[in-house]
């Protein structure tokens, strides 16, 4: 299956280090990927390949582990081993600290914007989440909530695509959703099954499901069925377990908001891109079948994967290679 | 198995039972041969691991049978080492440390390509699973690699004595 994703382009963004993460701006012009390098990459396409358009080189003193653009575009965040979150302001001419988050014990593994940009969330080895409330004008952030939900080290966080509800993952092998309860927030779901670290989760655009991906070397698929009692409560479901297709640690997953494709970044090197089957009947067991699979696709690990969120098919794979491939995506016939 | 001291020992193990270090590797004619393809073999790998310190005796590791050649398996053209090591006590408190200097030592020796899985020998340490997963975490590996006294700590046992 091949030819279902084809590279259409390879930099050497972090050289002589790893790339942890990528992430594209709201528009998409711009990808910004991290490393171990300490630095922060800004990347913009030029002809038919992707340059460098600024590295942020001054904000962390140990490897950044994963980067988040604000839903408005003009602000970056970026977490780092170094217990602090900087905030980047984007201007003419490049970037500027704008605030340095600090109050985690110590690494800090990812950070992420809530949709309507007014909260920001961070998380921690510290086996902590922290929520901030962002103050746009006076570029102020003001820790609201330290949620301590999980009991080891908390690898990735992630806001619903359209609410205030927040997904976290961790090292305890769970995944905690969290929402705003009475001025305060608290732990609403708690989603377990997996047998080892859960290392990111990926909402559909619908908010209705995500999907996980763990060190157990499977993709868990959950889906939100509405309380009874009519309450906000709800509770979340395993639909679907994909096991048997990643050969080591699943280090990260991105579910496209245009197709419906889900991407993998596997320790095995490889990307992977899986696609929903069309029940046969309705009330038939979900499935998601291989549409792609690129097994040397970095030279080593895969680290991360990021749709792009305006070209349908455009996808940016990063590695411990330290390089960012750029791929395309073509769902094969027949699936 | 286990090259233990008495069951009562605390912590540290006071008096390990010592082993006899292995001779040199002999060289065959096709390895001195260059025009032939020389794959990594478990024997190499073993002698990049047998001489680490342990971070409390003065003595290496293959001393204490903390590691033995049939508990290194590698595979070339699959790029996969795995190492499994026996502490000497199952309550070893440097399990993790002493995992991680094989660790260290492998991703520095080896070419980037090879995935390497350091492993506690089933059965022989009371937090087997915990420091399996800890050393299994490639974060947590570069994070702690990022520690300069965790760092200097590993250095030690990788240094060569004179």
């Amino acid at each position: 299956m091949p030819e279902a994703l084809s590279l259409l382009c390879r930099v050497s963004a972090h050289p002589e280090s790893r790339c942890w993460a990528l992430a594209w701006s709201p528009s998409g012009a711009l990808l910004a990927s991290c490393g171990g390098d300490r630095a922060v990459r800004v990347w913009g396409r030029e002809g038919s390949g992707w340059a460098c358009r600024a590295v942020l080189a001054d904000g962390h003193q140990r490897t950044v582990r994963r980067v988040a653009w604000s839903p408005c575009g003009q602000f970056l965040a970026s977490a780092s081993f170094d217990g602090t979150t900087c905030v980047w302001r984007r201007h003419e001419h490049g970037f500027e600290v704008v605030a340095t988050l600090e109050g985690h014990e110590n690494e800090v593994k990812s950070v992420a914007w809530a949709p309507s940009g007014s909260l920001l969330a961070t998380c921690s080895r510290d086996k902590s989440v922290w929520v901030w409330e962002v103050d746009e004008e006076e570029q102020e952030f003001e820790c609201v909530s330290v949620l301590s939900a999980h009991s080891q080290d908390v690898k990735h966080v992630v806001w619903h695509p359209s609410q205030e509800l927040l997904a976290s993952a961790s090292y305890d092998d769970t995944v905690r959703l969290y929402r705003e309860d009475e001025d305060d927030w608290v732990c609403c779901a708690t989603l377990e099954g997996h047998t080892s670290t859960v290392w990111a989760v990926a909402w559909e655009r619908s908010g209705q499901r995500l999907v996980s991906c763990s060190d157990d070397r499977t993709l868990r698929v959950w889906q939100r069925s509405e309380g009874h009692g009519g309450g906000s409560e709800h509770s979340w479901q395993c639909v679907c377990t994909l096991s048997g297709y990643h050969g080591r640690s699943i280090y990260d997953v991105a579910w496209c908001h245009l197709t419906g494709a889900v991407a993998t970044a596997c320790g095995d090197d490889a990307v992977r891109v899986f696609e929903e089957v069309s029940p046969v009947s309705p009330g038939s067991p979900v499935t998601f079948g291989l549409a792609a699979h690129v097994p040397r696709a970095h030279a080593q690990d895969a680290n991360g994967v990021a749709w792009h969120p305006r070209e349908p098919g455009l996808l940016a794979s990063c590695g411990d290679d330290g390089d960012i491939a750029f791929w395309q995506y073509q769902r094969p016939e027949g699936l | 198995m286990v090259a233990s001291g008495p069951g009562a020992a605390p912590l540290e193990n006071a008096n390990p039972l010592i082993y006899r270090r292995s001779g040199e590797r002999p060289v065959t004619a096709r390895e001195e041969d260059d025009e032939l393809p020389d794959a990594i073999d478990d024997r190499e790998i073993f002698d990049l691991i047998r001489s680490i310190n342990d971070p409390e005796h003065p003595l290496t590791l293959e001393e204490l049978n903390v590691v033995e050649q049939m508990r290194v398996k590698v595979d070339d053209a699959q790029s996969t080492v795995s190492v499994e090591f026996t502490p000497t006590i199952p309550h070893c408190s440097m399990a993790t440390l002493i995992g991680l200097s094989i660790k260290v030592k492998l991703l520095r020796s080896l070419p980037e390509r090879f995935k390497l899985d350091v492993h506690i020998t089933p059965g022989t340490h009371a937090s087997e699973h915990a420091v399996n997963k800890q050393l299994a975490d490639k974060e947590r590996v570069a994070a702690a690699l990022e520690n300069s006294h965790l760092l200097e700590v590993v250095n030690q046992c990788l240094s060569a004595r004179s």
